[in-house]
Parts: structure tokens; sequence; C-alpha cells
């Protein structure tokens, strides 16, 4: 019991890092970046290049890994989502789901689809001893830097000149724009930051669950956009909860009720709380303006 | 008096739709100006243009004698030219006094507190409230912060899109006191409005705009005695 809970809040810490990057482009560039889970792939193959073909200590591969993702997201919007500023969103979600392809294909190309077995980074530190049960170092860490990381986000979005500018911009691009804020700058500013922690996500996710292949990122994308949908699309806190929330009942419906259907058992809990709740946990209208 | 803003054969297009068929007009230093017309005449299609947030397909806008031509709204606030936007636009989710830092987006932080002050001094009402949601003022109140926020970029020009709209008279009276106050204080004023009457009481000059077209233009106080304009915006 108490282990399942641990593995669904380290899980569910994994999916929260992913969905901040989700919830933070979608709420100052308003689109989907269904790119966002192949990012995080490529973090983990830049990490694991760095370690094991590198020979470079971890915490250096992790830098890396996070500076070339960073790179990547601003190339991904300057490249393929900028020029659509102006179209229709549905035009924007297939050059999404077209990037992603993309990603994935370049890394089939580069790194191959023979599976790699991800180093356990913290293999030197020790366990914690919970009364029986034992919690690894990554899944301590994880829940920490998920943690950290939304402190940060938080003191950045509502403390910071460039952080309140970006809530303007998500507010209204237009009156953002009459402050004098270069709102593609802005944007661009956001994808950095969403694939900088998408990087970060992708070394903990491999950590904890080694196998990295081209399509790793998929999946806990997708799981990741359905939490940050859960907690309330644009919402950073709302993230964080869906992120756990949602990693929790996952590993509680593999342990409970079946493992193959916990991804169902997922996705209907979110159809239920859009039901009930159609801004997700903590999400608010958001009022559509020119 | 210096010419501030000098806009010549002005012509913008929606797509096809031509909203915007060759005006020209200017703003001297000091000056209130105000461009009065019905609903859709153009109003906010030129002050959106003259503020960098549209492309005009053609003319020029001259501010203190520089081209703006295709300069995009970010930097034609640094260049010190503030628009106040119809519909107030105010962050709602942000507080009062984050609106404010908004507006100051473009200077010096070691500025910040002079600004404040003396937005604060032609609003108290902001200082009540700096620490509110804006998204919870009242209008009256969204349209003092909406003023407030374009006036700490320190603009030498003030565009004011419609600030009376939907709001009662007496704050109308009140909005349009501190627009003179605002003036007095050296900032020149381009006011848009539906409710001529009060932009032809406050303003030095105006300018008529029918359906894309300057149609009369003036001493404000002539034009607001001229019968053509008494029967078309005043009721009678
Ligand atoms: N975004 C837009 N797309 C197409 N036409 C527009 C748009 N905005 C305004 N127009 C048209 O341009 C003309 C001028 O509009 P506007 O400048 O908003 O007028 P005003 O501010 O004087 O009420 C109107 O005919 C209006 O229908
Ligand atoms: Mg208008």
């Amino acid at each position: 019991m108490l282990a399942n809970l641990i593995n669904g809040i380290s899980l569910g810490s994994v999916y929260a890092i992913i969905a901040l990057g989700y919830t933070m482009v979608y709420g100052i560039a308003k689109m989907l970046n269904f790119a966002h889970g192949d990012v995080i792939m490529v973090g983990a193959y830049v990490a694991f290049c760095a370690i094991t073909g590198l020979g470079w200590p971890p915490i250096l591969a992790v830098l890396a890994s996070v500076a070339v993702c960073t790179v990547l997201g601003i190339i991904i919007e300057g490249l393929a989502y900028k020029p659509l500023r102006n179209a229709t969103s549905l035009a924007v979600l297939i050059t999404a789901i077209g990037v992603s392809y993309f990603l994935q294909n370049a890394a089939l190309l580069i790194w191959t689809s023979n599976t790699k077995v991800f180093p356990n980074i913290f293999a030197d530190l020790p366990a914690l001893q919970l009364g029986s049960t034992q919690v690894a170092p990554v899944t301590l860490i994880t829940v920490l830097a998920n943690i950290v990381i939304m402190l940060a986000l938080t003191f950045f979005t509502s403390k910071t000149k460039m952080g309140k500018a970006m809530r303007a911009v998500s507010e209204d691009k237009g009156a953002a724009t009459l402050m004098g804020i270069n709102v593609n700058r802005t944007i661009s500013m956001t994808f950095a930051i969403g694939s900088g922690l998408a990087a970060i996500a992708g070394v903990l996710l491999c950590t904890a669950y080694p196998t990295l292949m081209p399509t790793t990122g998929a999946m806990p994308g997708i799981k990741a956009f359905t939490a940050a949908v859960f907690g309330g699309i644009g919402s950073i806190p709302g993230a964080m909860l869906g992120g756990v929330l949602l990693g929790v009942i996952e590993i509680f419906g593999k342990a409970y009720i079946s493992t193959q259907l916990s991804d169902a058992i997922v996705f209907a809990v979110l159809i239920i709380v859009l039901l009930v709740k159609p801004t997700g946990l903590l999400g608010r209208k958001v009022r559509e303006k020119v | 008096m210096e010419t501030m803003l000098q806009v010549q054969d002005l012509q913008v297009y929606y797509g096809s739709i031509h909203a915007i068929k060759g005006i020209s007009f200017e703003v001297k230093e000091g000056e209130i100006v105000t461009l009065i017309g019905a609903n859709g005449a153009g109003k906010s299609t030129t002050l959106n243009t003259v503020g960098g947030l549209l492309k005009a397909r053609s003319g020029k806008i001259l501010f203190e004698g520089k081209d703006l031509h295709g300069m995009a709204a970010d930097r034609v606030v640094a260049r010190g030219m503030a628009l106040c936007p119809e519909g107030r636009r105010v962050f709602q989710h942000m507080t009062v006094l984050e609106n404010l830092e908004m507006g100051a987006y473009t200077r010096p932080a070691s500025e910040a507190a002079d600004s404040l002050e003396k937005v604060y001094a032609l609003f108290p009402r902001l200082k009540e409230r700096y620490h509110q949601i804006a998204g919870t003022l009242s209008g009256g109140e969204q349209q003092m912060l909406a003023m407030g926020r374009a006036l700490m970029s320190r603009p030498r020009l003030m565009m004011l899109d419609e600030p009376s709209m939907g709001l009662a008279p007496i704050l109308v009276k009140q909005i349009f006191n501190i627009i003179e106050d605002m003036n007095k204080q050296g900032t020149t004023i381009l006011l848009v409005e539906q409710n001529a009457q009060m932009a032809l009481s406050v303003a030095n000059r105006a300018y008529v705009l029918e359906t894309g077209r300057i149609s009369l233009s003036g001493d404000a106080s002539e034009l607001a005695r001229s019968e053509e304009i008494k029967k078309a915006y005043l009721g009678g």
C-alpha cells in the first residue's frame, strides 16, 4: 500500500514535470505541443550518450541534456509553430503531430531502434527506509525535483518581470504587445523552459524505468497531457496536482484492478472529471480575446 | 507648437475590406485631439494602426518626425506612444499593481516608484485597490487601471480608445476630467470617442470620421456648434 503510494507519487511527479511544459505552452501560445513528449525522449538520449558514451558525470549529463532540449524547444517553436501563429488550431495540431513523428524518426536514425538500457545515475545514493518500505533514491529525487520545479516556476511567474510578462501574454497578447512586451520572444522563452523541464523529466523517467527507445516519450507525453487537462490546463499547480493524481491512480489501478486496464482507468477518470468540471480540477474559464 | 504625430494618406484593409480609405491628420505637442464618428467608422482601426497593432497598406505615420511604418506595437511603446485600447483590456487575472508594472515594462526599474506615485495621484482608487485582482474591479475602475497602466510607460503621446464606453455619466465626467489633468501634466492626447459631446468639450481640435474617411475637421468648440455635427452626433 505505502509502496504503491510512493511509486504512484514518484511516477506522477514525472508526469507533473512534463505536464508543466504542456500547460505553460498551452497557457501562453494556446496550442497543444504534441511533440513535447518526444523532447523528453531526446533529453534522455542526450543524457544517455553523455554518460555512457562520453563518460560524463551524471550532473553534467543532465545539464547538457537540459541545454540541448532548451535549444531544441526554441528551434521547434521558431521553425514549426511561429509561422503558424495566425493559422487555425487544427493546422497547428497537425504540425505538432508532424514534429512528433519527425523527432521519433530522427531518433531512430541517430540511435537506431535498439533499446538502450539507461544507467542508474543515483546508484551511489542510499535508499531511504520508511518502516518496512524502501524508497529508492530516484523516487525521492523525482518527488523533490517536482516540488522544487513547481516552487521555482511559481516564484518565476509571480515575482519576476519576465514571468509576469508571460502571464500577461497568456491573458491577452494584443494588450501585452501594447505594454511593450515582445510576444514572440515570450512564447519562445516558454518553449525553452518547458523543453528544459522535459529533459529533466526524461532523465528521471528513464532512471526509474530504464528502457530507452525512440518511442519512449510518446506514452508519458500523452499521460502528462492528460494530467495537464485533468488538473486544469494552463494552471501550474493544476499540472502538479493532475500529474501526481494520475500517477497514483495508474499505479493503484495496476496493483489492485488490472495491469492491462490501468491506462483505461486513467482515461476514464479524466473523462469523469471533465464531465463534472470541464475546466479541470484547478482550471479557470478562459475568456477568448482577439 | 511642434507636430507630434502626423498621419498621411493612411489606407488600412482587413483582408479585402477597405476600412480606412486614405485619411490624414495631425496632433501637435500639448494638444488634445479627438477623432469622433459613429460605430464602425474606423476609429479603432486608425488608433490600432498608429499604435502598431495593425499594418497599414499604405500611407505614412510620423511620430516626432520619424516614420513608424510597419513598426510593431511593442517597439512603438518604447518610442513614447501608448495606446489605451477599446474595451480596456486590463489583465483580468493579475493584480492592479501587476497591471501597472506591466505598463512600465519598457522602462527602467529605477523609475517605477516615481511613475507609480504619479499614477496613484491621478487615480487614488488604484492605490486603495493595488492588491485587488483586476477582473474584480468595477468598469470605471478598470478604465482607470487601463489609463494608469498606459501612463506607466511615460508616453509623450497617449491614445485613448473610447474611454467612456459603458460607463455611468458621473464616471464619464470623472474620466474626462482625468484626461484633462493628464494633458495639463504634459501628455499629448489623441482621443477616440463615440460620445462626441464630451470629447468635443475637452478637445482642442477634432476630426470626424465617416466610413473610413475624414468628413470634417476643425476647432473642437466650433465643430460642437456646427449644425451638421449636432444633427449627426449630438442628438439634435
Ligand atoms: N477584425 C476585423 N475584421 C474585419 N473587419 C473589421 C475588423 N475590425 C473592424 N472591422 C471593420 O472595419 C470597420 C471599422 O471598424 P472600427 O475601426 O472598429 O470602427 P470604430 O472603432 O469606429 O467603431 C468596420 O466596418 C468594421 O466592421
Ligand atoms: Mg472602436
